[in-house]
């Protein structure tokens, strides 16, 4: 079937402001095969279902906007965690920024050397779990991201890692666009927690493919910057295998546009998959967290807690799917989407879905949209507390089953001290 | 102390006046136990007293130590010294009960301009005060009243008074969901707290709390009104012989 005209406009567009790389090799056969799917899929539109509550103009305009580089003097987000930092400037690498890739057991090369080299377990995951999760929904920028991307970090799990890996995405300039395309594999038994932080770019089209193996764990704590005008599409996809275990969690503070895709495969028996945000929004702020689980195993455990605080007008969307297939039985799936509505200007709009095909399940969703809890905050204040702390104090226990999906103490400290700064920046 | 004035209240929503011209005195150091009908005004008493929305004052006033109560944020007179231990307190699910304690605490040294307790001194008085009252460490670390029984909230109010030492308490049915055990517990509590400089106002439905805390003064509520003061002796005869004696001789 023929693309719309409009469709295929934008596509083209698009696709011709971009240099596309021509490198050969696999990287380059992975490349051109992502392009095909981009053609054949043309770029979201504003009439696309799966759009309908985010615009994707600024998202596949052929150019970047401006976005202004917030100046803070805030020390970085995990500033105080030991790990192996790796900084991306722009979406670029920048080698003299960053730390040695050295960690025991864990492998890192930077996928413009990957794509030389014959690193064949890349070569079985690059495109492949972003060309998997286009069914049974499209996901075109992952494609055009697949087709385009010549950064990113390639990583192989063999051990049991010392100290997280961090990529450090930082904003330099006003009208950056950067596409970073990153992929791990979590080898039998091996472990890491992958840190990502920073906004990287006035526009950012990002891609993880993360291949959990049999018994492997992944933990992923990603916190997308301050700045205010930046537009994000990321996509996360997940190959998880027997026992494996995945948690990954989000905090987004401002940012014109956000669309966060998590599509997650749960393909051996007893996977725990865990998807989180945290959301905070003031002003022009229009954040969407879209996820997509599939159960396809046997007695898995998948959960996902997305919690959006929105005031001044801000927009929050939520558009998560549990998909639990023929014989995945023993499933347990537990979907909550909540918004905290600071003022009467801000917005939620959610859409919770279950498909089901197994019979010995336990699925549950939820979603609600409230203001601040008249009777918790009266109670507060008559113990002394004033208006605007209780506010802040309930605005975090909104946010605390979210950030309990954080595994780690210090991690979890980290993002809490950041959401705390955040609510005493926005004080009357 | 305590000074309330031909006081009146309207729901602010509707055309309901609820308070029809209430006065009352409580003198420092004494302990004064109103009684009262069910919905003849006694919570709404307390609520308008620390503050709560919802309610307008078309007439009267209300002054704690000379200060004009009715003025104030709740949390300014709760810093003043008012404190009010709720019917039925609130479950604040995400809020960890210790946390809420300290920032309480800490929040009212800041507004008196005391300096703020250490976490240290802070922890060694709470588990002192929470021993007392038989508060395990479990439930200072819960949410605040999240899943807590009737009775351990009643106990979690009284807690918080302890730590705030508040001038003039105002208790509303502190008792009703209290077993024999806790409400010795809960009396115990509040008669620790008894000094000259502090005063108490217990809302009850039952003589046996007048037993363990006993009162200087008692009043009977009914309609939104004192309509008779006496001494402890009165809530004996509302024990034995309930409301209709005493509304008849009043109407
Ligand atoms: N917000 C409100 N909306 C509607 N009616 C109210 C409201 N607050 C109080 N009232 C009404 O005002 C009256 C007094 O209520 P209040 O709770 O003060 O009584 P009370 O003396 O404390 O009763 P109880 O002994 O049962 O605790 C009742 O008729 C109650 O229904
Ligand atoms: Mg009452």
């Amino acid at each position: 079937m023929a693309l719309p005209q409009a469709k295929q406009d934008t596509t083209q567009a698009r696709l011709s402001a971009l240099a596309l790389p021509q490198d050969g090799g696999w990287l380059g056969a992975a490349r051109d095969a992502a392009l095909g799917r981009v053609r054949a899929m043309g770029l979201p539109g504003a009439r696309d279902e799966y759009w309908k509550y985010t615009r994707p103009a600024a998202l596949t305009a052929p150019k970047a906007g401006t976005a202004a580089v917030l100046v803070t003097d805030e020390a970085p987000v995990f500033d105080a965690i030991d790990r192996v930092k790796l900084v991306f400037v722009d979406g670029v690498f920048d080698a003299e920024a960053s730390d040695a890739p050295e960690l025991a057991g864990v492998e890192i090369t930077q996928l413009a050397e990957a794509g030389a080299a014959d690193i064949h377990w890349a070569k079985d995951l690059y495109g492949v779990l972003e060309a998997a999760g286009q069914v049974p929904v499209e996901r075109p920028l992952a494609a055009l991201n697949t087709a385009a991307a010549e950064q990113g970090v390639v990583i192989r799990v063999t051990g049991k890692a010392a100290k997280p890996v961090n990529l450090i995405y930082r904003h330099v300039s006003e009208t950056s666009d950067a596409m970073m395309h990153h992929v791990v594999r979590v080898e039998a038994g091996a472990e890491l927690t992958l840190l990502e932080n920073g906004p990287a770019a006035a526009r950012l089209n990002s891609v993880l493919e993360v291949d959990v193996a049999d018994d492997a764990a992944f933990h992923h704590v990603r916190a997308q910057g301050r700045d205010h005008d930046r537009v994000a599409a990321t996509h996360i996809f997940g190959r998880l295998g027997t026992r494996s275990l995945f948690k990954s969690f989000t905090l987004t503070a401002n940012g014109a546009l956000t669309r966060n895709e998590a599509v997650l495969e749960l393909t051996g028996d007893d996977v725990s998959a865990h998807v989180a945000g945290a959301a905070m929004g003031d002003g022009d702020f229009h954040h969407d967290d879209t996820v997509f689980i599939t159960h396809d195993a046997v007695n898995c455990e998948s959960r996902q807690v997305f919690k959006k605080v929105l005031r001044n007008g801000a927009v929050g969307v939520f558009q998560g799917k549990i998909l639990v297939k023929e014989g995945a039985q023993k499933t347990d799936g537990y979907q909550i989407s909540q918004s905290l509505l600071l003022d009467d200007d801000a917005q939620f709009l959610a859409k919770p879905e279950l498909e089901i095909y197994a019979d010995d399940v336990a699925c549950s969703h939820g979603s609600t949209s409230g203001a601040i809890d008249e009777e918790a905050l009266f109670y507060l204040r008559a113990r002394g507390i004033e208006r605007a702390e209780a506010t802040d104090m309930l605005t975090i226990a909104f946010l605390a089953e979210a950030l309990e999906e954080i595994a780690d103490e210090a991690l979890a400290d980290d993002i809490l001290s950041r959401l705390e700064s955040w609510l005493l920046r926005r004080r009357g | 102390m305590l000074e309330i004035n031909n006081l009146h209240v309207k729901l602010e929503e509707e055309d309901k006046a609820i308070i029809k011209g209430l006065s009352l005195s409580v003198e420092p150091g004494k302990v004064h136990a109103i009684m009262g009908p069910n919905g003849s005004g006694k919570s709404t008493l307390s609520y308008v007293l620390s503050g709560k929305d919802g309610y307008e004052v078309t007439d009267g006033d209300a002054t704690l130590l000379g200060e004009d109560l009715l003025e104030m944020e709740p949390e300014e007179r709760a810093a003043a010294g008012l404190f009010l231990a709720f019917q039925y307190p609130v479950e604040i699910p995400g809020v960890g009960n210790m946390t809420f304690l300290r920032t309480a605490v800490n929040a009212q040294r800041k507004a008196r301009g005391e300096e703020e307790l250490s976490a240290g001194d802070f922890l060694k008085l709470v588990r002192a005060k929470a021993k007392s009252l038989k508060i395990d460490a479990d439930m200072l670390k819960r949410p605040v009243n999240t899943g807590f029984s009737g009775g351990e909230k009643k106990r979690n109010e009284i807690l918080q008074m302890a730590m705030l030492e508040p001038k003039m308490c105002i208790l509303d049915e502190t008792d009703s969901g209290l077993d024999v055990d806790a409400m010795k517990l809960v009396s115990e509590g509040v008669n620790a707290l008894r000094d000259a400089g502090r005063s108490f106002l217990v809302i009850t439905h039952y003589q046996r709390l007048l037993n363990h805390i006993q009162p200087d003064v008692v009043h009977i509520m009914a309609d939104g009104k004192i309509v008779k003061t006496g001494g402890p002796e009165l809530a004996l005869e509302v024990e034995n012989n309930g409301y209709a004696d005493i509304l008849a001789e009043v109407a």
